[in-house]
């Protein structure tokens, strides 16, 4: 009642007189530009306060894992493009590296180099989205306009290597599928030249900007104990303090040999989450550098040739073989030996992990992805509680959310 | 990280709780421990604080169908150590009407990963917070991942122009779901070849 004596349905509060205030319960997506894709929050709002934060996923849910049972090895490699669709190449790296383990295949050196080259241009482009749309989220609009056309470069790379710009299929079990040219990688290397200039640029518009730190500093504190508790892994992981890098606790391909720093957060807070990304991208320019500097002394094979790999084109044209063997590769596929591995990569968003079972057919009998954008949104409610409503769309920004990889 | 750590930490592991431990090997490089589904709450906090595991990440825990085994479920939990730069991979052994303790009182993280394998393979978590479905569709009916469950599914929906909503309706294909035998006839091949079936009727 308008005199605040009685509640909604017209009874009242005996002993105090008062009215009892419900919370707002509202729905945050499925369709929000801030939510980065298709995710619907239900927060419980105490005036702006969010008091709790149930996210609802699913809704880009599209079988993966139940697609990659009925499918040969090869036939899956393209559904990873399809998770993190920001970096495609990075999340094809753990599908090629689980396969690799098992059959026990070495890649040639160009071939790892290469993979490292476009592992870490892929660092860059999700980088470059995330800090851009995440300062989009809390208001500047200039940033993803200037973030968006380096992303185009880099695309154009990707295309010139495999001929997608975005899903790829580049990265093969036992290598990559071509060899890159020389004049693509003395454009890379221009473009690595130039590309800090950006940064600067970038970093000019937003480190010191006010609205920018009054929106980002302290806000989602994360500290070691949610690290541990909630499985964080990759920028998230290292802003709490821990200087966690699979690149360097557990190397890969050849990243032992590169030289580069992995930056580690202090506060754990949204603006410090968006300074390591910064250095990171700067990070990979210079490792991208360092290996073009290496791919033009290594000369040699970018597939380990073998079974699991075609043959070259001219041998097909003379031996019979190698004809045979590369219809059966494509069509029957090759045969994984049983067994059960779990492969790795330092994903842009943290670790990006397939679980494989092999039966030793041409199919898996079981792949799982595990990515660590569902380990960070899952602790949404962790750490959304008790910050404003405008603070979830810098969170969630600050998360790195993609829904590709986390829906499946 | 190489073999023989693994095994150490494998024999370090089995001596302090045998009652968990149902065996454990090192493969490609790996550390599988089968466990008894009973035991699972204790073992994974014995292996987040014990000094020499350290295991305090729950990166993951998924399911995997063999639908001719009695005990028919592998759950399947990876964990990692930041601290002594380990993986470990738990097996538990769940048959189709069993349920399994939920961890989520030691990790908070188990708690979509078990809600994930509910709803894809149908294992019940006992005392699990919030067992609700996670990503199939909101009154889903069946669990997806199981062998048995076909790729197309049961249902699907279109949005209906007389009834302004979208609508529910069993699959309808234009094509017969195809699924193509390329495994070498020498080899993989579970049919009677052609002109073979007076050799099978043996």
């Amino acid at each position: 009642m308008m005199d605040g004596s009685k509640f909604d349905d017209g009874s009242m509060d005996a002993q105090s007189g008062e009215q009892k205030i419900r919370n707002f319960n509202i729905n945050f997506g499925p369709q929000h530009p801030a939510a980065h894709g298709v995710l619907r929050l239900v927060l419980e709002l105490d005036g702006e306060i969010v008091e709790r934060c149930d996210p609802h996923i699913g809704l880009l849910h599209r079988g993966t894992e139940k697609l990659m049972e009925s499918r040969t090895y090869l036939q899956n490699l393209p559904y990873f493009d399809r998770l993190d669709y920001v970096a495609p190449m990075n999340q094809e790296h753990s599908w090629c590296l689980a396969i690799e383990k098992l059959t026990g295949t070495e890649v040639p050196y160009r071939g790892q180099l290469i993979r490292v080259l476009f592992s870490e241009i892929g660092r860059v482009l999700s980088h470059l989205l995330n800090v851009t749309t995440q300062a989009m989220d809390v208001g500047a609009l200039t940033p993803p306009l200037w973030g968006f056309e380096e992303r185009e470069k880099l695309m154009v790379f990707y295309e010139r290597a495999c001929g997608a710009r975005m899903h790829a299929a580049y990265f093969r079990p036992g290598g990559v599928h071509q060899d890159i040219p020389d004049q693509l990688i003395d454009d890379i290397e221009e473009w690595a030249i130039e590309f800090p200039a950006l940064l600067d640029d970038i970093d000019g518009l937003l480190t010191e900007n006010r609205i920018f730190k009054q929106r980002n500093v302290d806000i989602g504190i994360v500290d070691a104990e949610t690290v541990h508790a909630w499985g964080f892994t990759g920028v998230m992981a290292r802003s709490a303090g821990l200087a966690w890098d699979l690149r360097r606790a557990q190397p890969y391909e050849c990243y032992d040999e590169f030289e580069f720093q992995v930056p580690v957060g202090k506060n754990g807070d949204c603006y410090d989450r968006y300074l390591m990304r910064m250095e990171e991208m700067r990070q990979s320019t210079s490792i991208i550098r360092q290996s073009i500097v290496k791919l033009r002394e290594a000369t040699g094979d970018v597939l380990a040739r073998g079974k699991i790999t075609p043959p070259k084109r001219g041998e097909m044209k003379t031996s019979m073989e190698s004809l045979i063997h590369h219809f059966k590769l494509y069509t029957e596929g090759f045969h994984v030996p049983a067994g059960e591995v779990y492969a790795a990569v330092e994903a842009p968003k943290g670790e990006f992990g397939v679980y494989l079972v092999a039966d030793g057919s041409n199919k898996p009998y079981r792949a799982k992805i595990s990515c660590a954008g569902y380990r960070h949104l899952q602790a949404m409610d962790h750490m959304a509680t008790g910050h404003q409503l405008a603070d979830v769309a810098a969170i969630i920004g600050t998360m790195d959310i993609v829904f590709g990889d986390i829906d499946r | 990280m190489s073999d023989d750590t693994l095994k150490e930490l494998g024999l370090h592991i089995e001596m302090k709780r045998p009652d968990c431990v149902l065996g454990w090997d090192v493969t490609f490089g790996e550390l599988n421990i089968d466990v008894a589904p009973a035991n699972i709450v204790g073992f994974v906090e014995f292996l987040k604080t014990d000094p020499n595991c350290k295991f305090t990440q729950m990166l993951d825990i998924t399911g995997v169908d063999y639908p001719e085994r009695a005990k028919r479920f592998d759950v399947v939990y990876h964990m990692l150590s930041m601290y002594q730069n380990q993986r470990i991979r738990l097996r538990v052994g769940v048959r189709e009407d069993e349920s399994l303790p939920t961890v989520t009182g030691v990790f908070p993280s188990a708690n979509w990963y078990e809600r994930e394998t509910f709803d894809m393979y149908g294992i019940i978590f006992a005392d699990h917070p919030d067992l609700r479905r996670l990503l199939t569709d909101y009154g889903f009916r069946g669990h997806p991942l199981r062998k048995d469950f076909p790729t197309t599914g049961y249902t699907e929906v279109r949005y209906d122009e007389a009834q302004k909503r979208v609508v529910y309706e069993p699959v309808s294909l234009t094509q017969e779901y195809r699924q193509f035998d390329f495994m070498s006839p020498w080899e993989g091949a579970e049919y009677i070849l052609p002109g073979d079936e007076k050799e099978g009727a043996k």
